[in-house]
């Protein structure tokens, strides 16, 4: 966190000073972990099971937080007798299906459930990402359900998720992680003290934990924790994802993803949402609680907010209009089609491909075999200049003559350049006023799709084509100002924020919008950003000057909360669990929730609120149940439903891997998305043979001095100069072995390519004991490429494409490789290099690593040797 | 009528240079023990003082690759790389298969590098000898073992291990020798209590440089003049804070009044002592040092010269009466030499 | 070169160091100074200034003892090594069109200052001392006649002036050195101003020895004597600081300064065996020019090394904290 956010790790800093223990777990000793109380040294990827080892520390011991466990989560659930878990079935869940690779996940559900009839079957479900949709609410689950409040059950969800992560033990983490035991409890021990009534304890992680093929699973882990522990909707509690940019999290909200639209509401598919009807009911699942329920007004106010007066009841609120999806549209499957062929035109904004995504050489080639691409960035990145000055130049991959791309390269205004607003991690929207002009021909964004729309639709003003329609429709009538004709942001703000049609007024909240048209709002869930008509976004109210929530300082949503779910700061009755952690609780004498921070509850219902028994919506949520997007208001320490690759996290391997998975005789993840294509191939792991021709572990992030890709850090002299090569950390022992000197030369074989790096050896790497064997790890930047005042190999192009079912999200924080000492080959003979290495591990004719590995014997029975 | 402290001992800068009624002295307290390492204090000067690019070579000093202050970096973030124990924490590599502690060696590797700082001596070799005792740790000069590495039982290896990080700067002295020496006036003594290079007035003489004890003013090539920082004077002329305290999140550096800096770092030794780390400890603070004590002072977790920093400084000037003294006698002995030489018998 | 050092081999002539040489922490070897970044350009003044002031003494002791060839020798010599001293010392500066910013202030904290002062009395007053022996070249009559007549007053009277000024020129540049932060220059503070005052002896011995002639060279062998005296007396001292001596022998550095002391030594004895030999006496000559030139840019690069090695700064500030 210090590396990569050191403005954030202030708070850290802070925390430190009042006495907090900071535990740091990375496989490199960076800078977080010199400020760190303890650091724990992992073996990357092994995340699950140093968590899952915290899971079974705390229920083998009692030590979870049972008032809050027992009432809040579903731990008292019962699960029908259908399903079957990991323990009996060498590391897969019931339901799964070999010939897809997915889960039924029927026999997931609670006892007495049926399977909801609105959810997409698993494949199309892993297809389009749903994962995401669950962003901000959990996946459906209908009616009542039957609970054991003694925990006895041995169905119930307390005792499955104890079965479940009975192997979790220290000596099981020490194996598979190759940390200590010792420090295992030390993590364990502290973090358990540190939760409950008195205390809570917070859980950090980065973008270090998405990118893996479970990455999903991971943050469920520690979701699992911190609802055993009672600190999630506490303050000083919760699971803080830190994001990998300024507004990434404004990016999912008001998305830049092929599967979503504003709010959280999927894109729909052509096939299962023909209608709006059949959209809004596959988003809101009728007679299901929560506040989902309105998923018709969500709708239908982002149809009005699109296409204004065009809108109509009569015409389903332009629903016709909305493209569909068809299958996969992710980043990588578009790659893979560029390759193929099947893509012409792309469009690239501040991503820089070339270097930041995995598999570079697939990218670059991909670009390389388009008909234009529009390059939108502040400098002259290696995504527009891949075509003269990629490495597959020289080695005769791509012929600067011939290649076919013609590259529109278009500057683009930084961000003290244009104003709007940036959504952080907890979801606050801050406001950012423009500093200078930018300078020549650089725009924002706002400017280029404002024009790029205005322009297209007057080229089509005379068109009678009914496919036009949809463009000409468009509520396209931002004010613009100065002399570059910069759209307003305010007016777009005020869009998104929503006002009633008929006055203009600006919703104060998503609970005044309708879904007959007389409202529109562009993001639901952003409502009250504009409230009164003021930015709320721009509050600049120093904290000094307001409570310790600081609620006048930007805006969060929803309605400005804080912290989501804070009714589990009271316990079931309403009242704080202890004076020390206060934050919000129910006022018996005015009969309502009060608090520090906006209750993330309805302000009037009572804590002794019982529903009916087939209430839906809102009303269905009791007076105790604080998760109230969860269809039954619970925290989910079990997912009967939504998650593709199991409803607890399992340790799998790695994709590419050393080690034979010593938990289960599964490998990896069973339903990781694989993409087969003949660029696309990948390192051999156990059980598969010759997985000793890349023997180590490697894992790439940031540096402090550098950003993502480095086009906004190796192009500025101030930042490339404090960082100036690509290097790589290795271990003592690992140049020992390998014959590494501290700066000379090291290149990286995997079967995609070899890249090299200056060599930093340095104590800060150590090798591990894993399963037995020694395991060596090293550690290499990402941010560097071809351009800039400041150039080298990426780390990127090491990597091959295997996604999370879940999210489709690329694992690119581990693989395996070789290390040689010297520089790389040049030209074809690093082809050969490579060629040479797949042959060598049998890899010559693609073959994938098995999905499922549960015929062969496990580790434990064959790795004594 | 000259301070009988001006040339050495405690004294108040600012009304010493004739200022009447001045602002109090304002000066920073880096203190190391939650610096990060994020360098945001490099680049925030750079970009407001315009100081240019210093070199973009890969130095192998842990992660310093500015390597020390020179004209075109007056802010320099050293990391100090230690198989040491951290004081407050876990040993990091308690029960790992590792064997000895390989920064004695990096380090040597690191001394030997160089990089083009555009400045003048810039950032000159080390020697290698010298920093593979940088760590303070047991002497160590070979490679690893050539057993296999974790073989042993790992009682051999690394346990302790520890990252130094600390952001230097000048120390804007109470007894500036740079600002003594200066045959031109363009080094001043600000109302604050600072010292300034005016770059309209420094002819490039180069006296300066020699004169200070902590090797921070330096000149800068094809420009010819002497530069360092200037404590942000056109900032708090203002009443801002210097860029690099405004860009610190951690509050490393923290800029105020003097006095009340020294405070609080009284406070925060105490407190880190109470802690568990006894190695903590101000440098620069005490007003009875060599130079009267620092404007800009540290927290430090270990002897200053691990950071590149001189243990006990005095100012050169302390010693100047007695050198010309010196150069008096010599003088007279000339003369006399020379009389006597003439007047001895004719030939 | 300046590590691995068997402990207690050199450098601790008479005293033991508390802290051993070899044991001393340091920033990944790098020096704590900053090394002088003054060229060789400094080395050169030092030695032509010295060659000044010392040539003026000689020029004037010669006028007031009646040595006419080698007063006019002396006031030459005065001259040309101080115009040499001028252009070095604009030419080293960064800036060197901004030369003049140095008579913006006089300061008695920066010898470099005084030096300015010092320099800009004494140049004048040794033009025109030397210029005044021009005065047979001008015609008998008219205005230059006048000039003819009234220059060697006005060249004596300069050429007193000068030499007045000399010895402060002479001494002066040793506290410029010393009063620095280099450990070997600021440690040598009692003894460089008698080493620099014997070796501005020396050299314009020297240079009178292989230019006035013979007859008049009697006082330019004692002279010489005297020089050795001064030089060996303050030399000596250089060698008995501790630590920051180390340069002072050792190194590039220390075969300069040895080779300025044989030279000297050399020099003298050739001077005081060359009696009315004209060939001895410029020999005894040139080795007394060379050993201070030799002498010189010892001095200066001794101090460049004790500055570039951190061992020069961090031992002796750490046995001074130790004691």
């Amino acid at each position: 966190m210090a590396e990569a956010h050191p403005v954030g790790f202030q708070w850290v800093m802070e925390a430190k000073r009042r006495g907090a223990k900071v535990f740091h777990v990375d496989p490199r000793f960076t800078r977080t972990s010199a400020l760190a109380d303890s650091y724990l040294p992992i073996r990357a990827g092994t995340d699950i099971a140093l968590l899952g080892g915290v899971v079974r520390y705390i229920l083998d011991n009692e030590l979870d937080f049972r008032e809050y466990v027992v009432a809040y989560t579903n731990a008292a659930t019962i699960v029908t007798e259908e399903y079957a878990d990991t323990e009996d079935m060498h590391g897969l869940f019931s339901g799964f299906n070999d010939d897809n690779a997915t889960y039924d996940q029927a026999s997931w559900r609670y006892e007495g459930h049926s399977q909801d009839q609105t959810t997409r079957d698993s494949e199309t479900q892993r297809e389009t990402a749903a994962g995401l949709e669950n962003e901000s609410h959990g996946a459906p689950v209908g009616g009542e359900t039957e609970r054991d409040e003694t925990l006895q059950h041995p169905r119930c969800v307390y005792q499955i998720l104890k079965r479940h992560f009975s192997r979790y033990t220290p000596e099981m983490v020490e194996r598979v992680c190759g940390i200590p035991q010792e420090k295992f409890l030390e993590l364990a021990q502290a973090w358990t003290e540190n939760s409950g009534r008195e205390r809570t304890g917070m859980l950090v992680y980065s973008v270090g934990w998405t990118q893996h093929s479970v990455g999903v699973q991971y943050i469920r882990t520690g979701a699992i924790i911190q609802l055993l522990l009672g600190n999630m909707g506490r303050p000083g509690g919760g699971v803080m994802a830190l994001r990998g940019h300024a507004s990434i999290q404004g990016s999912t909200d008001i998305p830049t993803l092929f599967n979503l639209l504003p709010g959280y509401l999927p894109m729909p598919h052509h096939a299962e949402h023909p209608t709006l009807d059949k959209w809004v009911d596959s988003i809101a699942h009728p007679g299901q609680k929560g506040f989902w329920g309105n998923a018709r007004t969500y709708g239908v106010n982002l149809l009005k907010a699109y296409w204004g007066d065009a809108a109509t009841a009569d015409n389903d609120y332009c629903y016709g209009y909305m493209p569909r999806m068809t299958g996969d549209h992710g980043t990588y499957q578009q790659v893979l089609d560029m390759i193929d062929g099947k893509v012409k035109g792309y469009f690239l904004l501040g991503q820089n491909p070339a270097v930041g995504s995995a598999h570079g050489r697939a990218q670059r080639l991909g670009m390389a075999n388009l008909d234009w691409l529009v390059v939108r960035d502040l400098f002259e990145i290696e995504s527009a200049t891949f075509w003269k000055n990629a490495p597959e130049i020289e080695t005769g991959e791509i012929v600067p003559e011939k290649c076919r791309t013609e590259v529109f390269f278009l500057p683009a205004a930084s961000h003290v350049e244009k104003e709007g607003t940036f959504t952080q991690t907890q979801r606050l929207l801050q406001w950012r006023e423009k500093a200078v002009e930018p300078p020549g021909d650089a725009r924002s964004e706002l400017w280029f799709f404002y024009h790029l729309g205005r322009i297209i639709r007057e080229r089509l003003a005379t068109s009678t084509k009914p496919r036009d329609r949809a463009l000409l429709d468009l509520t396209w009538d931002y004010p613009t100002h100065g002399p570059n004709v910069e759209p307003s942001a305010e007016a777009v703000l005020r869009e998104i924020n929503g006002y009633d049609v008929a006055t203009g007024r600006p919703l104060a909240s998503f609970t005044e919008m309708k879904d007959d048209g007389s409202t529109l709002g562009g993001c639901w869930i952003y409502t009250g950003v504009y409230a009164d008509g003021v930015n709320q976004a721009a509050r600049r109210k120093p904290g000094s000057e307001q409570s310790l929530v600081a609620p006048e300082w930007g805006w969060a949503w929803p309605a400005n909360r804080r912290i989501l779910y804070n009714r589990a700061s009271a316990d079931p009755d309403g009242n704080p669990w202890s004076e020390r952690k206060k934050y919000v609780w129910w006022d018996p004498d005015k009969s309502e929730w009060t608090g520090y921070d906006v209750p993330d509850f309805e302000k009037t219902k009572p804590p002794s609120y019982r529903p009916e028994r087939d209430a839906s919506g809102v009303a269905g949520i009791a007076g105790d149940d604080p998760f109230i997007l969860q269809g039954d208001g619970k925290g989910w320490l079990y997912a009967p439903t939504g998650v593709l690759d199991g409803p607890m996290p399992t340790h799998y391997e790695p994709v590419e891997s050393p080690v034979r998975n010593p938990l289960y005789r599964q490998q990896a993840n069973p339903t990781r998305k694989v993409y087969t294509h003949p660029i696309n191939t990948l390192n051999p792991s156990p059980p598969q043979e010759h997985s000793q021709v890349f023997p180590y572990v490697f894992t790439v992030s940031r540096l402090t001095e550098h950003h993502t890709a480095g086009g906004m850090s190796r192009t500025v002299s101030h930042l490339a100069e404090l960082q100036p090569e690509m290097f790589v950390e290795v271990s003592p022992e690992l140049a020992a072995l390998r014959g590494l000197t501290h700066l000379g030369w090291a290149h990286l074989v995997t079967s995609r390519a070899a890249v090299e790096a200056k060599v930093l050896v340095t104590d800060r790497v150590t090798p591990l004991r894993v399963d037995g064997r020694i395991i060596h790890q090293v550690w290499l930047p990402y941010h560097f490429g071809f351009e800039g005042l400041v150039t080298g190999d990426s780390a990127n192009d090491l990597f091959g494409i295997t996604l999370d079912p879940n999210v489709l999200i690329q694992e690119s924080k581990v693989g395996t490789c070789d290390v040689r000492p010297g520089r790389r080959p040049r030209g074809p003979d690093l082809l050969d290099l490579v060629v040479d290495y797949r042959r060598r591990s049998g890899n010559l004719v693609h073959r994938y690593p098995p999905m499922v590995t549960t015929d062969v014997a496990d580790s434990s029975s064959d790795q004594e040797a | 009528m000259p301070h009988a402290n001006a040339l050495y001992g405690p004294l108040d800068p600012a009304p010493d240079a004739g200022y009447e009624d001045p602002p109090p002295r304002m000066g920073f307290f880096t203190d190391t023990s939650v610096c990060i390492g994020c360098k945001a204090c490099e680049v925030a000067c750079k970009e407001w003082n315009g100081v240019p690019e210093s070199g973009l070579d890969l130095l192998g000093m842990s992660y310093d690759n500015t390597g020390a202050l020179t004209a075109n970096s007056w802010r320099h973030v050293a990391f100090v790389e230690q198989p040491r124990s951290a004081g407050w924490a876990t040993p990091a590599f308690e029960g790992d298969p590792d064997g000895p502690a390989i920064s004695p060696v990096t380090a040597a590797a690191g001394a030997r590098t160089s990089t083009d700082t555009g400045t003048d001596p810039g950032l000159p070799p080390g020697s290698p000898g010298a920093a593979a005792r940088m760590s303070s740790g047991p002497e160590f000069l070979g490679m690893p073992g050539a057993q296999p590495p974790g073989r042993g039982s790992g009682a051999e290896g690394r346990t302790d291990f520890r990252w130094l990080m600390m952001s230097d700067v000048c120390k804007h002295c109470t007894h500036a020798a740079c600002l003594d020496v200066c045959p031109t006036g363009s080094l001043f003594r600000t109302e604050f209590g600072t010292v300034v290079v005016q770059e309209d007035i420094c002819n490039g003489c180069g006296y300066c440089i020699s004169a200070c004890p902590y090797g921070v003013i330096d000149q800068r090539k094809d420009d010819g003049r002497a530069w360092k920082c200037t404590l942000c004077y056109d900032r708090l002329g203002v009443g801002m804070t210097p860029a690099c305290a405004k860009a610190c999140p951690t509050e490393s550096i923290q800029y105020g009044v003097l006095d009340e800096l020294r405070e609080r770092a009284a406070a925060r030794v105490a407190k880190l002592h109470e802690r568990g780390v006894p190695e903590a400890r101000l440098y620069g603070h005490d007003p009875n040092d060599g130079v009267g004590g620092d404007g800009a002072f540290f927290l430090l977790l270990d002897e200053p010269e691990v950071y590149g920093l001189p243990p006990d400084p005095i100012v050169t000037t302390r010693d100047l009466p007695a050198m010309w003294k010196r150069a008096g006698l010599a003088a007279v002995t000339m003369a006399v030499a020379t009389a006597v030489a003439f007047l001895g018998r004719r030939q | 070169m300046t590590d691995e050092k068997p402990r207690g081999r050199r450098g601790d002539g008479g005293e033991r160091l508390t802290v051993p040489p070899a044991e001393f922490a340091s920033y990944y070897g790098r020096p704590v100074l900053k090394p002088p970044v003054w060229k060789y350009d400094i080395a050169g003044y030092l030695f032509t200034g010295g060659l000044a002031a010392g040539s003026a003494l000689i020029g004037a002791g010669a006028q007031l003892t009646g040595r006419p060839e080698l007063r006019t020798v002396g006031r030459w010599t005065a001259l040309g090594g101080v115009a040499a001293s001028t252009y070095l010392l604009v030419h080293d500066l960064g800036r060197p069109a901004r030369f003049h910013h140095m008579l913006r202030v006089a300061k008695v904290t920066s010898p470099m200052s005084v030096g300015t002062w010092i320099l800009a009395a004494f140049g004048p007053l040794a033009g025109v001392a030397a210029v005044a022996e021009l005065a047979p070249l001008l015609p008998q009559h008219g205005v230059l006649g006048l000039a003819r007549r009234i220059a060697p007053p006005i060249g004596n009277l300069a050429g007193l002036g000068a030499a007045a000024t000399a010895p402060a020129l002479a001494t002066y540049t040793g506290v410029l050195l010393a009063d620095t932060a280099v450990p070997s220059w600021h440690d040598a503070y009692p003894s460089l101003p008698f080493v620099f005052a014997g070796s501005a002896l020396a050299a314009a011995s020297g240079v009178g020895l292989i230019a006035a002639p013979a007859a008049q060279a009697a006082p330019l062998r004692r002279l010489a004597l005297a020089a050795a005296a001064v030089e060996f007396g303050g030399g000596h001292q250089l060698e008995r600081q501790g630590l920051t001596s180390e340069p002072y022998t050792r190194g590039r550095s220390g075969r300069l300064v040895k080779a300025g002391r044989v030279l000297l030594a050399v020099g003298t004895v050739t001077a005081l065996l060359s009696r009315r030999s004209r060939v001895l006496s410029a020999i005894s000559g040139a080795a007394l020019v060379a050993s201070s030139v030799a002498t010189r840019f010892g001095v200066f690069e001794a101090g460049r090394a004790s500055a570039r090695d951190p061992k020069y700064t961090v031992v002796p500030q750490r046995e001074r904290l130790s004691r």
